[in-house]
């Protein structure tokens, strides 16, 4: 594949004709905050945006999904139709949260409600123009990508670099025709940003190499900071929903109002909630909090990383925003246990 | 570039295939005992100690035990305790009425490694449900097996299961069957007392015995010490641990126990390869 390059203005007229000839959701600004949402125009876009509200999961793993559809007869049908959609804008720490999600919903026992979507979906990632108060990704070493997206953009001063790496990517590039090819001069700019990005995008620091986690945490199961941390914490489930990689779910029935339909859905869940691990008949498996918090840190830093390789946390730094207690800083958690270990 | 990662499976992993209640019959004054049918007519295809979804429309879904042994023919067994929406619901269940069931899930009971060896048997309460399918399994290859300790506990004479099969049992050639109540009636001339004390009543060879253990949370603390003190190995005792199961495909991440899916790598453990797990035995 190639990299291109549209200056600005042809950039903006080439968004215009995606989001006529496709279903795109792009970034936007909501008050002083920035969302993913349907895109209407290309003005709209707002590719210099720091973080979004909730990541691009909500369109591979919507908040309530449909599964299956069932009669009174309890006669099942799976419901799986997509229609091909376009994602504007995602940073390349979502983008590696994505990869993450595509091993979870691919492996042994393949999801097909998830796969759909991301077969149909393509994903135009941006190289990020400005860090959040929050960001750790230079940490986390998801400041930049090289894979994972089907299109790459980078702002360089009054144009685009426009980097495709598949198909998808090359039928959205038809939409204009004014794309030169990258000189070698745009690529090292290109570069410089990118390094400059490793840098920036690290306004906390990790003190550890990400890898060292699963060990540490295995080490710290007593520590402290959970019982500390866990006392503040109010249950919410708010780092939670604004996780890139949390995609714990629950499952409901739907009735129409007809009584002889319905649909089964799957909804976001959180493990912090109290009664995620709760069994019919009352007894909760996880019924402290400070159980619930230590959890989810051991399942970001180590269980995933046993089941599938990956540290499940790539610094977006959005549990740190949401969190109305301010203790879900991951980095003051694992620096914390690095100190005293 | 990767491409995105490729799903194998063509079929939906959350789709119940249609299955049919033969028979219903109460138990105790919670428990009730279903017997179902695939309407395909296909057997269940499953092993001792595993699960299923069963699926009520506009209910939900729930993970049940199978109580039966796939050695007794196409169909299968559940008893199912009314605590929630889909086990209170399926309470309101009659024959010819119809469910949806997904699985079987997890692992087994390992009746094969079990072979040639003493198999002692620890039930707490619904505990037995799940243990029955062992022991209809091994009833069912008498001679593969050496001597059966059937030990179960019930917080009253009320809430005893499968009485009526529990007298043939006794009835089997070299099994030891003990019964104990936590507080005993007017209806109970037995042993009074937790399970644990029935475990210095039977006479247990510690290297030829595999244990099974399943019961209430509380109960698996107590029991695997004593097998302990007894001698029996760490690596020859097997507990099935309750979880909530939501999906039984190691999505959903609600069975979690630190690194493990109670659907995926349980319910049935060896217990050796949990005992310094912190989560998993309360």
């Amino acid at each position: 594949m190639s990299v291109k390059k549209l200056s600005a203005k042809a950039f903006n007229k080439w968004v215009d004709v995606c989001v006529q000839e496709h279903c795109v959701y792009g970034v936007q600004a909501k008050n002083d905050r920035f969302a993913f949402g349907p895109l209407a125009r290309g003005v709209d876009l707002r590719l210099d945006y720091d973080v979004t509200i909730l990541p691009p999961k909500k369109y591979l793993q919507p908040p309530s999904e449909a599964l299956l559809k069932f009669n009174k007869e309890a006669e099942y049908e799976s419901i799986t139709e997509v229609e091909p959609f376009v994602i504007f804008g995602i940073h390349p720490y979502d983008i590696v949260a994505i990869s993450q999600m595509d091993k979870v919903f691919s492996a042994d026992n393949g999801d097909i409600h998830y796969m759909k979507r991301r077969e149909q979906a393509t994903l135009v990632a941006v190289d990020v123009q400005n860090a959040s108060d929050n960001v750790f990704a230079g940490s986390m070493g998801t400041a930049v990508v090289d894979e994972g997206f089907d299109i790459l953009l980078t702002r360089l001063k009054d144009s685009y670099l426009i980097d495709i790496r598949t198909e998808k990517g090359e039928a959205l590039m038809k939409h204009t025709k004014k794309a030169e090819d990258a000189t070698e001069a745009d690529l090292k700019l290109r570069q410089q940003v990118q390094e400059d990005n490793k840098a920036l995008l690290n306004k906390h620091e990790l003190l550890t190499a990400p890898q060292e986690l699963p060990a540490l945490l295995n080490q710290s199961l007593d520590h402290p900071v959970w019982k500390e941390k866990a006392e503040l914490c109010y249950s919410c489930g708010s780092c939670n929903l604004v996780c890139p990689t949390c995609y714990c779910f629950d499952v409901e029935d739907d009735v129409d109002w007809s009584l002889d339909e319905g649909v089964r859905r799957r909804k976001w869940d959180g493990c912090m909630l109290a009664e995620f691990a709760a069994v019919a008949g009352g007894h909760n498996f996880r019924r402290h909090r400070e159980d619930r918090y230590r959890h989810r840190y051991y399942r970001k830093g180590r269980y995933i990383h046993e089941r599938y390789g990956d540290i499940a946390c790539v610094g977006c730094g959005r549990c740190i925003t949401a969190c109305t207690a301010n203790i879900a800083n991951p980095v003051e958690i694992y620096n914390r246990l690095r100190e005293d270990h | 570039m990767k491409e995105p990662h490729v799903c194998e499976s063509k079929s939906d992993i959350y789709l119940p295939e249609p299955a049919t209640v033969l028979q219903v019959k109460p138990m105790t004054r919670l428990e009730t005992y279903f017997k179902f049918k695939l309407n395909s007519g296909k057997p269940l295809g499953h092993r001792p100690g595993q699960f299923v979804q069963v699926s009520l429309p506009g209910i939900g879904e729930a993970p049940i035990s199978i109580s039966s042994s796939p050695t007794r023919g196409a169909s299968f067994d559940m008893v199912v305790r009314n605590v929630g929406n889909v086990s209170g619901a399926m309470h309101k269940l009659r024959s010819v009425d119809r469910v949806g069931i997904r699985g079987p899930f997890g692992t087994e009971f390992p009746v094969d490694e079990m072979k040639g060896k003493d198999v002692l048997l620890i039930c707490g309460g619904i505990g037995l449900v799940p243990v029955r399918s062992v022991i209809q399994y091994i009833l069912d290859n008498r001679e593969d097996y050496g001597r059966i300790m059937i030990l179960i506990g019930t917080k009253t004479s009320a809430d005893r299961l499968f009485i009526e099969e529990i007298k043939e049992w006794r009835r089997v050639k070299n099994i030891t069957l003990l019964e104990t109540v936590d507080h005993r009636d007017e209806n109970w001339s037995g042993i009074e007392g937790v399970i644990t004390m029935l475990l210095p009543l039977v006479k247990v060879n510690p290297s030829e015995t595999v244990a099974v253990v399943c019961g209430p949370p509380i109960m698996y603390k107590f029991v695997i010490v004593q097998l302990q003190k007894m001698k029996v190995p760490d690596a020859e005792i097997y507990v099935s641990l309750e979880r909530h199961m939501k999906c039984g495909v190691g999505k959903c991440g609600h069975c979690q126990i630190n690194q493990f899916y109670v659907c995926q790598e349980g319910p049935v453990f060896k217990f050796s390869d949990i005992s310094d797990i912190e989560e998993a035995i309360e």
